[in-house]
């Protein structure tokens, strides 16, 4: 009975709810503003790979393996804690998007440019051949295609985004993770911790769910 | 259509084998290599409008290379492609020249994701900025020329390689080209296929279009050919009427490529 009152307090859970949700609210507006920004800065990232001046091309594959060899943690107290230095002053909440969206961006880059480079030749040839312009081609035949074979991919790195806001509290960011050590601050009981992790859970258990139905869905129709 | 102006033009340019009129392909001293190997040296060819051209000649001969410079999906390293008096470049007119040479792939090359319909009904909306409804409605008559009408609101994937081939065709119909491409269009199909689609070809070349077929079928170039032309490493060897070429050819080279094609 000392454990579930411990862990698993239904008082301290019911008062550090507020809290919680808030925390919440903070961590996935965090987690999908950087998603979106990654997944657009992705994009031009890979097109310019693909698509751009071949002399600027290994500035972009420095650019996406750099943002993918350095761990995020350390990423954000460089901008959070260096870049005031150079008179760069972002909030908790700018500097978490910033860190994670540069390196959601680098890893989306990878996987268009995969989704893309899966494309067969043909499909270009044919676009090209019927006079289409080079948006058309992008836009009606390449990137639906790609978009069918990214998905997958696309999900997993969604789903390690939102994981990796978690480490914006280390910023005194009050996302979730934050507001949790708060409130088992403010009880002395570690409960709200374990609603912590049950929310994450709860948000991220369809997602990875999700990637592996999508995949046995998207196998079949390539049959 | 004007099916019989048409046919009064072929009556005429059938007097001799060499086009007469313009040409609205002109390729002058075509050089192309990969690295050190010479797939095109030195091609000359005029094709006059309402001609159907059938290139002929072992694999590897250059035919695909040669078919793919007259739309810039391939690059070169001389010579010149004039479409239509219009030279083929790479810039901001390639794209308007592009869509006056329709294409038909042997791997037919439809957009998978996309119905049947709007295969043939996208580049029309894009390209020419025609109302998607009018661009439907003509993929429809073109979809009903090509005998798969019934077939429009399916994908790509859920048709016969024949059925995609004729799709194919409808496709580059659509934007209503000069000129007409065909690489090897019934060399990926099963036989029971291939009679479907050369029927489909056979009945464009009465309309006029100017049509250039890279094919094995010895069978359709003998029937619809205006000039048969043979190709080896990389050259044209003997350009010729379909009657001659096929009853005696001038060139020991051809000759042996027909023996082995006609025999197999
Ligand atoms: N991308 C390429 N790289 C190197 N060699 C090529 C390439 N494409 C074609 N070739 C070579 O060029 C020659 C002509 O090819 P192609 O035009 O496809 O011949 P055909 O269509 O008559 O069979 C062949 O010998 C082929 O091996
Ligand atoms: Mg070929």
């Amino acid at each position: 009975m000392d454990l579930i009152d411990t862990f698993f307090n239904g008082r301290v859970l019911w008062d550090s709810l507020p809290l919680l949700l808030m925390g919440l609210g903070t961590t996935l507006s965090l987690g999908i503003l950087s998603i979106v920004l990654g997944l657009v800065g992705g994009l031009v990232l890979a097109l310019l790979r693909l698509y751009g001046p071949p002399a600027l091309s290994g500035l972009w594959v420095l650019y996406i393996d750099l943002f993918r060899a350095i761990p995020i943690l350390v990423l954000l107290v460089i901008v959070y804690y260096a870049l005031p230095f150079v008179g760069i002053r972002l909030s908790p909440f700018a500097s978490a998007t910033t860190a994670l969206s540069l390196v959601s961006a680098a890893y989306s880059a990878e996987i268009l440019r995969a989704g893309i480079q899966a494309i067969p030749r043909g499909q270009f040839e044919a676009s090209q051949a019927l006079g289409l312009s080079y948006w058309s081609m992008m836009g009606d035949i390449v990137l639906p295609q790609a978009v069918r074979i990214v998905i997958p991919p696309m999900t997993s790195n969604c789903i390690n985004v939102m994981k990796d806001t978690a480490l914006a509290s280390v910023v005194a960011m009050p996302d979730l993770l934050k507001q949790a050590t708060q409130a088992q601050a403010l009880a002395a009981n570690p409960t709200p911790l374990i609603g912590a992790a049950a929310l994450y859970v709860l948000l991220l258990l369809p997602m990875v769910r999700a990637v592996g139905t999508l995949e046995k869905h998207f196998a079949k129709e390539r049959r | 259509m004007q099916i019989n102006d048409m046919q009064a033009g072929k009556a005429g340019r059938a007097a001799s084998a060499r086009p007469a009129a313009r040409p609205i392909i002109a390729i002058r001293d075509l050089r192309k290599m990969y690295g050190s190997f010479c797939a095109l040296s030195g091609i000359n060819l005029d094709v006059a409008e309402g001609e159907v051209v059938v290139l002929l000649g072992p694999s590897g001969s250059g035919k695909s290379t040669l078919i793919r410079c007259i739309n810039l999906l391939e690059t070169y390293d001389s010579g010149t492609v004039t479409v239509d008096d219009v030279a083929v470049r790479p810039g901001p007119n390639l794209a308007a020249v592009r869509s006056e040479v329709g294409m038909v792939f042997q791997s037919f090359n439809l957009f998978p994701h996309m119905t049947v319909l709007r295969n043939v009904a996208l580049a029309p909306i894009r390209v020419r900025k025609l109302a998607p409804k009018a661009a439907e409605e003509r993929a429809m008559e073109l979809l009903t020329r090509v005998g798969i009408a019934e077939q429009a609101g399916k994908f790509p994937g859920q048709l016969s390689g024949g059925q995609q081939q004729r799709v194919a065709i409808a496709r580059a119909l659509a934007m209503e080209p000069k000129i007409l491409l065909f690489d090897e269009p019934t060399s990926a199909l099963d036989p029971e296929m291939v009679g479907e689609v050369l029927d489909v070809m056979q009945s464009l070349a009465r309309t006029g279009v100017t049509m250039v077929v890279v094919t094995h079928e010895m069978g359709f170039a003998r029937r619809v050919a205006d000039r048969v032309i043979f190709m080896e490493r990389g050259q044209i060897v003997e350009e010729a009427k379909p009657e001659a070429f096929f009853s005696a050819p001038k060139e020991e080279r051809a000759r042996a490529f027909l023996q082995a094609v006609l025999n197999h």
